[in-house]
This record gives C-alpha cells, structure tokens and sequence, in this order.
C-alpha cells in the first residue's frame, strides 16, 4: 500500500514537472564552432534560458561550420532541422536560392521585436542582407583578417612603425632579413586572406555581377586584377626567402611559427588574437590592418565568421522562442560578454561605442584589437566590397588553394595556376546556376 | 559438383527477413537514390532538381584532374594491398613458427584492425610530421629533403603506409588461420625429407594459400578503394595540390563540402562500377590459378 502510494506520488511528481517544463517553448539551435568558443557559445544560451523563463534554447555543438551546415542540410530533409542554424559565409548561396528560411528582419517584425537595424556596422550588415538592404540573417561572430607582427623583431630591423602599404612590407621584410630575421613572414595559402580581403581592400572584382551579388550567370576575374600582381610577389618572395611557406603539412603551421618567435610577421583572421594571447608569446607583438598597394585607395574589408539563419518548417511559438534568443543576442551586455570571451569584434556601432568608452580596446588583452574594425569600416562599402555571393564557394577556394599550391612548388607558373582556377571555378559557377535555373537572390 | 536444394519455409524467410532489410535500407535504397541524383541536379536543401541525362557523368569523365584522381586511387590500392598483404604473411609466418612470445605477438597485431581510419591517419600526422615527428629526423641529416606539402610522391608513400598498416592486421588473422589450418603431418614431412623452413613455406606453405590470398586480394582492393578516406583526410587533406586525391575523397569534398550531390553521386556511380569491374576480372583471371583443396 506505502509502495503504491509513493508510485502515485512519483507519477505526480514527473506530471507536473513535465507539465512545467512543457510550459517553457523549447526551441533547437545547433552551432559549428568547437573547442573554447563553442563553449562560449553554450555559455550565452545558459545566460539566456537563466534570464527569463517562457523560452528555452536547446544548443547542440556540431563540431565545425561545415557540419553544422551539413547536418542541417541532412536534417532538413528528414524534417527534423532545427529552428537555428549558424552557418557560415560559403554555405550562404545555397541557402538563399532554398528559400528555406525566415529572413531575421521579417522575424524580428513579425514577432513584436524591434532592432535597430542601421545600428550594425555597414560591412557587416551588407554581407546578410537582401538586396532590398533587410537582414536575411543575423550577425553573429565576425572577424576580419589583419596582419600580427613580432614588434622587438621589426625593431631589431629598425622598423618602427607597421607598414600599411604593400611595398612598404616588402621593404620590412628585407631588412628584417638584413637582420638576421631567417623568416620574415609566415606564409600559408588562404583564398579568404589573399584573394577575397585583397580584393575588397583593393576596390578590385573577385567575380562579374558586382562579386556575384545581381545574378547567377556571374564570372571569376581573379586571374585579370592586381590579385594575379600580388601572388606573383608571394612567389618571388618566397623564392627570395623573404617569406617562408608554413602550413600544417609543411610541419608547421604560420600561427605556430610566430608564436615561437621564428617568424616575424603572419596573416590571419582577428579571431587569433585571442588564442595568441593565451598562447603567451615571449616576446611583445601587435596587429595592423592588412596592407594595400601603393597608389590604389583603400577600401573595406568584409565580414568573416558565420550568422545565424532561421530555417523554415517550425511552429510560430519555436519562432517567438528564437527571436527572444536573438534580441537577447543583441543586447549591448551580451555583446559583450562575447567580445570579452572570444577574439571576435561587435556588431554593432553602440556595442563598440560602448566598449571604447569603458577603455575596452586600450589595455591588454584587448588592445588594439579594434584594428579589425578600422579596417572593416575603412570606407562605406561600395558594390565591390559588400561582399562575395557565389555558389560553390567552397570548391572555388579549393580550386583557388590547390593551383597557388601547385604553383608554388613550381609544378606550373603562377599565371597558369590563376587561369586554371578561374576556369575551373567558373564551371562551378555554370553549375550551380543551372541548378537554380529561374531563381535569384532575395 | 553437388548442389543443395532448399524448400520455401516461412521460417527461413523470417529469420533472413531483418537481414536482408537492413541490406535494402543501407544499401540499395541509398544507391538507388544516387543513381537518380546522378542523372539530375539536386538542390541541396531540398526544393527539386532538374534531370541532365548523362552530363554529370560527361562532366566527371571530361576533367582531367578526376582521372588523375583514378590513377592516384589504383596506385593506393596496387600499393597498399601489396605491402599489407606481404607485411601480414611475414608476420603470420612468424607467429605460426610459433617462436617465442609468438602469443603477444598475435594479439599485439590484431589490434590495429580496431583502430579507426582518422585515427590512424592522426597517428602518422605525427610520425610523419616534417618538423616534429620521427620522420623529422631526416630533415635533420638532409634539410628539407621530407616535406609532405611539396612532394606529391611522398605524400602518396605516406597514405599507402598509414593505409597498409590499418590493413596489415585484418590480413594477419586470415593468413595464421590458414596457414594453423595446414595439417602438421605435412609440414613434418617434408621436415622429415630435408626441406628447411623457408623451402617449406616456398613449396608448401605458399601453395596451399593461394585460396586465402586470392580473398584477401579481393578484399583489400575493395576496401582500399572504399575505406580510405578517413586516412586521407587527416593526414593530406588531398593535398598537395590534389596529389592525394583519392576517388573516395573527392566524393566526400565536392558532395558533403561543396554540396555538389549530383556530381559526388555520378563519381559514387563510376567508383562503384569500378570496384565491380576490378572485382570481376579478379574472379575471371586470378581464380583459375587458385587451387582450392
């Protein structure tokens, strides 16, 4: 009789716990990045399911962007996708032409929320939207590329200020050399650094159609711009020994080789500075935009990093569940509890007024971190430097990788590789636009 | 020949059932599927697809990095079937001599079998690494002269050895069991007669496998065409530029990465018909000089 009775009360219990919990719209939010910044992504959705209690966001690590994207592809089909979905810049055409999602901008309205749009920094806001300007998806982690240097190196070389101009490097880099500097700059190919940034900041095309942006039928050009001058310095550099090629299958990756001190300069995302500094270099070192050529203006940079897309298919409360996620993603205390934890830069023009007033950017580990956003707001973005929308994106920075890489180990010249990464990617590009044939760009 | 004859039963049907189900659902209706995708041109996230006929085969077979992407794949199979299976018939010689520690030893080289693909390949990133790893000491002695980033053939040896390890083991057990299958009288025979060990395994031994190496050939092949991917993927990449760029890769790069599923399904479609094609002339060449017993 004790027994049966504490079976009811047990069966009572976990009623209206699940009644409790059923009260509560759960939605599902999955997630690519790994290792300490996904952590820190878990982190904002136990912030957020703390500080309120209608909704709760369920996060689930897919262990890398390209998962992420393809285990949604994967779950979509089957109907069980979840309501959010962080994906990053290359899986962006194909989700576009689906038509599978809720533009933010629309959700944001539909729901009774509002955000100030314009308060997102122009280069950021143009990489998501539509092109009627609306926010397709929302800003989430961004970045841009910069150059780190080794500034007792540069000092030693009599360098005492970080070049912004290309030639200027190119005069850094022989007498860090003259020095005794064996490795003055770290190269490792990278498609997103060399030709996509290049270009924006050089105001030169990447692709026809405004990089892709007013249609399907779109063309590489990469081979034709000063991108094609700039990898034949790469390679007279290297072959001169002014720059040294350091990947992770050379042994060594170019992050790794400035960190210990071997080589003086390195490119990469702004991302980096946070894990340089945990990683303690021994010496004092600093960032700067990435250089241009002399006698070209400067333009922008664009936005790296990945936003956060609403997949169609769920239930208006799933959607108002999100959305409350989103706005709470928007907060200037959110913003930055991410910025603080992570090496990405804010969204938003009063989340980084915010944090210059309170000294953010002035006093380590965070200074001068800001040279990401000098850069991404350099100038106002104009059609060349919104951003880069191409199908198969992915294979065109493979092609892009694989030919420089042939190239450099001087398996064919450099204008050959270029050549036949354009005409390789433009059978991408054909491809792709057959099939989506009838279907543009929101 | 004697053929055996079974009535329908029910039960037998029943028993079989989940079976040959799972068979239908893991591998027909997904190669199904690619075959129609293979004809079409699929969006990725659903939304339809439009039908090309044969151009995504005429595609593939037009670019001739995918061809040198077959000879790569043949290369890796030819290699590390030979070193596999002559590795696990040393090895399984040994232990059959059954000198000492012989017992370690047998469990010591099954274990491999067990290790996953990614794993391995995470292994030899290490051993193989240029700048840290054991192979690092060469460079030492001549700098420079190991790099995986710039040597294509280099980096196809280091595949076919991280491959041909992971295989060694699967081979090993097969190649004891037959050769512990051997009655002793035999072998004691010809020991008897003057033959010494190694005129034993060449007259003996040797012929009396034929049946488990023709097996094991038709396994690894097949299997170093299909199974290589996680290997690849952690120790080149198929890198350098593509030199590594085995067929299996290429399907998952341009499929999963570049959401190319037509594309990725017309090259399943081709690897396939290749893995039979292989298999066949296998059995119709190779199988009339096996002696079965």
């Amino acid at each position: 009789m004790m027994k049966l009775k504490l079976a009811t009360t047990a069966a009572a219990v976990l009623i209206s716990a699940s009644v409790a919990s059923a009260e509560k719209v759960k939605f599902e939010y999955w997630y690519g990045l790994t290792g300490d910044l996904g952590g820190v992504v878990a982190e904002t959705c136990a912030r957020f399911n703390a500080s309120q209690d209608k909704y709760e966001a369920v996060c689930v690590g897919q262990d890398g962007y390209e998962k992420a994207v393809q285990n949604a592809i994967a779950a979509f089909r089957a109907g069980k996708h979840p309501t959010l979905l962080q994906s990053f810049d290359a899986g962006t055409a194909d989700l576009m032409l689906s038509g599978e999602f809720y533009p933010v901008h629309q959700m944001m309205a539909d729901h009774g929320i509002s955000i100030d749009w314009a308060n997102y920094f122009p280069g950021i806001a143009n990489y998501y939207s539509s092109s009627k300007g609306e926010f397709v998806s929302m800003p989430f982690n961004s970045s841009t590329p910069v150059y780190y240097f080794n500034t007792e190196l540069l000092a030693k070389a009599g360098v005492t200020e970080a070049p912004l101009t290309w030639e200027g490097m190119e005069t850094a880099f022989k007498a860090l050399k003259d020095a005794g500097v064996d490795c003055p700059y770290a190269y490792e190919p990278s498609s997103w650094v060399d030709l996509e940034q290049f270009s924006m900041a050089h105001g030169v095309p990447v692709a026809s159609n405004n990089n892709g942006y007013d249609g399907l039928d779109t063309e590489l050009l990469f081979n034709t711009t000063l991108h094609a001058k700039h990898m034949d310095n790469i390679q007279r550099w290297l072959a001169e020994g002014l720059a040294q090629l350091r990947t992770q299958a050379s042994g060594k990756t170019a992050r790794d080789s400035f960190v210990e001190g071997e080589c003086a300069i390195f490119f990469s995302s702004i991302a980096d500075h946070n894990t340089i500094h945990k990683l303690k270099p021994a010496f004092a070192w600093d960032v700067q935009m990435i250089p241009t050529y002399e006698g070209v203006e400067r333009h922008n940079t664009v936005v790296g990093g990945a936003s956060l897309w609403v997949l169609s298919g769920k239930t208006d409360a799933e959607y108002q569940a999100a959305a409350a996620y989103l706005a709470f993603l928007a907060t200037p205390e959110s913003e930055e509890f991410w910025v603080s934890n992570t090496g990405y830069i804010p969204v938003t023009k009063s989340g980084y007024q915010a944090l210059l007033d309170k000294g953010f950017y002035a006093a380590d580990p965070y200074k001068n971190r800001d040279i990401a956003l000098k850069s991404l707001t350099f100038t106002e973005p104009g059609p060349l430097t919104r951003g880069i929308r191409l199908g198969g994106f992915i294979q065109i920075r493979a092609e892009w990788k694989a030919e420089v890489e042939a190239a450099l180990a001087g398996q064919k010249t450099m204008k050959e590789a270029l050549d036949t990464a354009v005409s390789r990617g433009n059978e991408q590009l054909a491809r792709f636009a057959q099939t989506y044939e009838g279907k543009s760009f929101p | 020949m004697r053929r055996a004859h079974f009535k329908f039963s029910w039960i037998a049907a029943a028993l079989l059932a989940p079976q040959l189900l799972i068979v239908f659902v893991f591998f027909y209706w997904p190669s199904a599927q690619a075959l129609y995708w293979a004809f079409t041109l699929e969006q990725p996230w659903g939304g339809g697809n439009t039908w090309v006929g044969f151009d995504n085969f005429r595609k593939v077979l037009s670019d001739p990095y995918y061809w040198s992407s077959v000879r790569v794949s043949v290369i890796y199979a030819l290699a590390t079937t030979v070193l596999a299976i002559g590795m696990a018939l040393t090895l399984a010689i040994f232990v059959d001599r059954q000198l000492a520690g012989y017992r370690a030893y047998r469990v010591a080289v099954i274990w491999p079998y067990a290790v996953a693909a990614p794993a391995v390949g995470l292994a030899f990133q290490f051993v193989f690494n240029p700048g840290a790893g054991i192979f690092s000491y060469i460079n030492a002695v001549a700098p420079g002269w190991w790099d995986l980033s710039q040597n294509p053939w280099q980096a196809i040896a280091a595949i076919v050895v991280a491959g041909a390890w992971k295989q060694v083991a699967y081979s090993f057990v097969f190649f004891l069991a037959a050769l512990q299958s051997i009655p002793r009288s035999l072998t004691e025979a010809a020991a008897m007669d003057g033959a010494r060990p190694l005129r034993r395994m060449i007259d003996l031994q040797l012929p009396l496998l034929t049946p488990t190496f023709f097996f094991l050939l038709v396994i690894n092949i097949t299997d170093s065409f299909t199974d290589s991917f996680g290997i690849v993927d952690t120790l080149t990449g198929g890198g350098p530029f593509r030199a590594t760029d085995l067929l299996v890769y290429k399907i998952y790069a341009d499929g999963f990465r570049g959401f190319d599923y037509s594309g990725a399904a017309a090259q399943s479609i081709i690897l396939m018909l290749l893995v039979m094609a292989l298999t066949f002339v296998q059995f119709r060449y190779i199988e009339r000089r096996v002696h079965y017993t």
